[in-house]
C-alpha cells in the first residue's frame, strides 16, 4: 500500500450527546472510487468534514496522505471571481504565471469550457458550475477529491451528463475519490466500491464492490443490480424480486424511453 | 440589467410629464388659482434662477453643500466599514457594540445640531459632523450584518485553497459583502444630502440649506423653488453615480439573481 492512502482507525465523533460515529474504521486505497450511502442524517457529511481535516475526531486516528480537494453541493464557487479565477485558486502553490496560465488553459480546455474562463459563475448554467468545481479541484495535482452530493442540485439529465464527464475526467487525471450522496443510483454508477452506513451512530453496514470499468451504462444489469442490492439493504426493496423483471410489452417500452428522454 | 436603456421613450416619457407639470403649475397661477403670494409662477423662478446663476452664488453654494457631503461621506465610510467589518467578523464585538450602534442609528442626526454648532460653531465643520453622524451608524450596521452574513462555504473553499489573513480579507471577506456595501452606500449618500440642507439652514453661512433660509427670510419664494429644484436634481445625479458602482463586474452576482 502506497502512503497516499486514506485510513480511518477507530474514529468515534460525537456532538455533545449525539454519537455519529462509533468505531469507525474504514481504508480507501489510492485510486479508488469509494462512495459512500446511508439515511439522510446518518453523518455522511461529518465523515467528509473528518476526512478532509475541517473536523477532528472524538476519538482514533485519521491518516491522510497526497493533496485533498472538497467538492461541494453548490455555490462553492466565489462568485466574484471568473471561472477562470476560480480555478486558479487550485494553480496558487506554482511559483510560474506562464505555467499557472498554461495548467489553467489546459484545465479549461479539459472541461470544455475554453472561452468560458472571463464568465462569472451566476452566468453559468449549474453544471458548468459544477464542471469548473471539478476543473478547481483537479488543478494543482491534487490526489484526492472529496465530494459531497456534488451533483445533487442539478436536473436529472444534467446530472446524467455529469457522471460521465466526473468519469472522464478521471480517466484523464486519477484521483482517489470519495463521493458522499443520498443518490444510490449514482454511487452504483459510478463507484469501485459503495458502503452503506446505518443510522446513528453510523456503522458501515455493508460494502459493495463493484468491477465494471467507467463509464457505465446506467442500464447495465451490474449497476441495476447494486441499486437492488443497496436498496434491499436499507429495507427498501425485497429479496424476492433479486431478478429484475421486463415485462412490458415492446410498443409500451417505446414509448416509455422517449417520454423519458423528454423530461 | 436592462432597466436604465436609454430609449426615446425612456427619455420622452418623464420629460412630458415634467413639461406637462410645469404647463399646469404656470396656469394655476395664471388663474389665479394658487395665489401670488403664496407660490411663484415658473416664470419668476426661471429669472430667479438666472439671477442666482449670474451672481454665481448658486454655484458657490452648490460646491460648499457638495464639499461637505463630500467630507462628511468619506469620513463615515473611511471609519465606518473597518468597524463595520470587525464587528461582522467577531460575535463578542458584535454583541458589546451592536446596542450603543443600533441607539445612535435610531438617532436623528439632526438632533445633534445644538451640540454640533455648540462644538463647532458655524461653517463647514458643524456640516461635516451632522453628515458623518448620519452616515457612520448605518454603514457599520451594514457591514457589519453583511459580513455575520456571509456563507460559510466561502471561508471553507478559501481555507481549503490556502488563503489566509490579508489575502483572505481583500479576496474573500471583502468582495463577499460589496454588493450589500453598495446598497448601503447609496441609501447613507442620501441621507448624507439631506442632512446637509437642514444642518446648513442652522448652522451655515452658504450652501444650498443657507440658499432656502435665506430665500425665506428675503420673502423670495421664487429662489425657494430655485434652491428645491437644485438639491433635488443633484440629489438624482449623485444617486445616479453611485449606481455606477453596480456596474463593476465582480459585484453583478449580487444584483443578478
Amino acid at each position: 500500500m502506497t502512503n497516499k492512502m486514506l485510513r480511518l482507525k477507530g474514529v468515534s465523533r460525537s456532538f455533545g450527546a449525539v454519537e455519529v460515529f462509533q468505531n469507525l474504521s474504514l481504508d480507501i486505497a489510492q485510486g479508488e472510487f469509494v462512495a459512500i450511502v446511508g439515511p439522510s442524517g446518518c453523518g455522511k457529511t461529518t465523515l467528509l468534514n473528518l476526512l478532509s481535516a475541517y473536523d477532528q475526531p472524538s476519538s482514533g486516528t485519521i491518516q491522510r496522505g497526497g493533496v485533498l480537494r472538497m467538492i461541494y453541493q453548490e455555490g462553492g464557487l466565489l462568485p466574484w471571481q471568473t471561472a477562470g479565477q476560480n480555478i486558479a485558486m487550485s494553480l496558487r502553490g506554482l511559483p510560474n504565471a506562464a505555467e499557472r496560465n498554461r495548467q489553467l488553459q489546459e484545465l479549461l480546455a479539459l472541461i470544455g469550457l475554453k472561452g468560458f474562463e472571463g464568465h462569472y459563475p451566476h452566468m453559468l448554467s449549474g453544471g458548468m458550475r459544477q464542471r469548473v468545481e471539478l476543473a478547481r479541484a483537479l488543478g494543482g495535482d491534487s490526489d484526492v477529491l472529496l465530494m459531497d452530493e456534488p451533483f445533487s442540485a442539478l436536473d436529472y439529465i444534467t446530472r446524467l451528463r455529469m457522471r460521465q464527464e466526473l468519469a472522464r475526467l478521471l480517466h484523464e487525471r486519477p484521483r482517489t475519490v470519495v463521493l458522499v450522496t443520498h443518490d444510490i443510483e449514482e454511487a452504483a454508477h459510478l463507484a469501485d466500491r459503495i458502503i452503506v452506513l446505518s443510522e446513528r451512530p453510523a456503522q458501515i453496514r455493508c460494502e459493495l464492490q463493484i468491477s465494471l470499468p467507467r463509464p457505465r451504462d446506467l442500464t447495465h444489469p451490474e449497476v441495476v443490480n447494486a441499486v437492488h442490492c443497496i436498496l434491499t439493504e436499507l429495507g427498501l426493496e425485497s429479496r424476492e424480486s433479486a431478478q429484475p423483471q421486463m415485462s412490458y410489452p415492446i410498443e409500451r417500452m417505446s414509448v416509455f424511453m422517449e417520454s423519458e428522454e423528454q423530461s | 440589467m436592462k432597466k436604465d436603456q436609454f430609449t426615446i421613450k425612456n427619455v420622452l416619457l418623464p420629460l412630458g410629464v415634467v413639461v406637462v407639470a410645469v404647463i399646469v403649475w404656470h396656469f394655476l397661477c395664471a388663474f389665479g388659482i394658487l395665489p401670488a403670494i403664496a407660490v411663484p409662477t415658473p416664470l419668476q423662478v426661471l429669472t430667479g434662477f438666472a439671477e442666482e446663476a449670474r451672481r454665481g452664488r448658486l454655484f458657490d453654494d452648490v460646491i460648499a453643500s457638495l464639499f461637505r457631503v463630500m467630507i462628511g461621506f468619506v469620513l463615515a465610510v473611511a471609519l465606518g466599514l473597518p468597524l463595520g467589518l470587525f464587528m461582522g467578523l467577531y460575535a463578542q464585538a458584535r454583541v458589546a457594540l451592536l446596542p450603543a450602534v443600533n441607539f445612535f442609528r435610531s438617532l436623528s442626526p439632526l438632533a445633534w445640531i445644538p451640540f454640533a454648532i455648540l462644538w463647532f460653531g458655524i461653517g463647514d465643520t458643524p456640516a461635516i459632523f451632522l453628515i458623518f453622524m448620519a452616515a457612520f451608524f448605518p454603514i457599520v450596521l451594514a457591514a457589519a450584518a453583511a459580513v455575520a452574513g456571509i456563507p460559510a462555504v466561502y471561508f471553507r473553499v478559501a481555507r481549503d485553497y490556502g488563503f489566509r489573513g490579508r489575502e483572505l480579507m481583500m479576496q474573500v471577506t471583502l468582495p463577499a459583502i460589496m454588493p450589500q456595501v453598495i446598497t448601503s452606500l447609496r441609501v447613507t449618500a442620501g441621507v448624507s444630502w439631506l442632512v446637509v440642507v437642514a444642518a446648513e439652514m442652522i448652522a451655515g453661512r452658504d450652501g444650498l440649506g443657507f440658499l432656502i433660509w435665506d430665500a425665506r427670510n428675503a420673502l423670495r419664494p421664487d429662489l425657494l423653488v430655485v434652491g428645491m429644484i437644485v438639491i433635488g436634481i443633484i440629489g438624482v445625479v449623485l444617486d445616479r453615480l453611485l449606481v455606477q458602482l453596480t456596474r463593476i463586474p465582480s459585484v453583478r452576482w449580487g444584483y443578478d439573481k
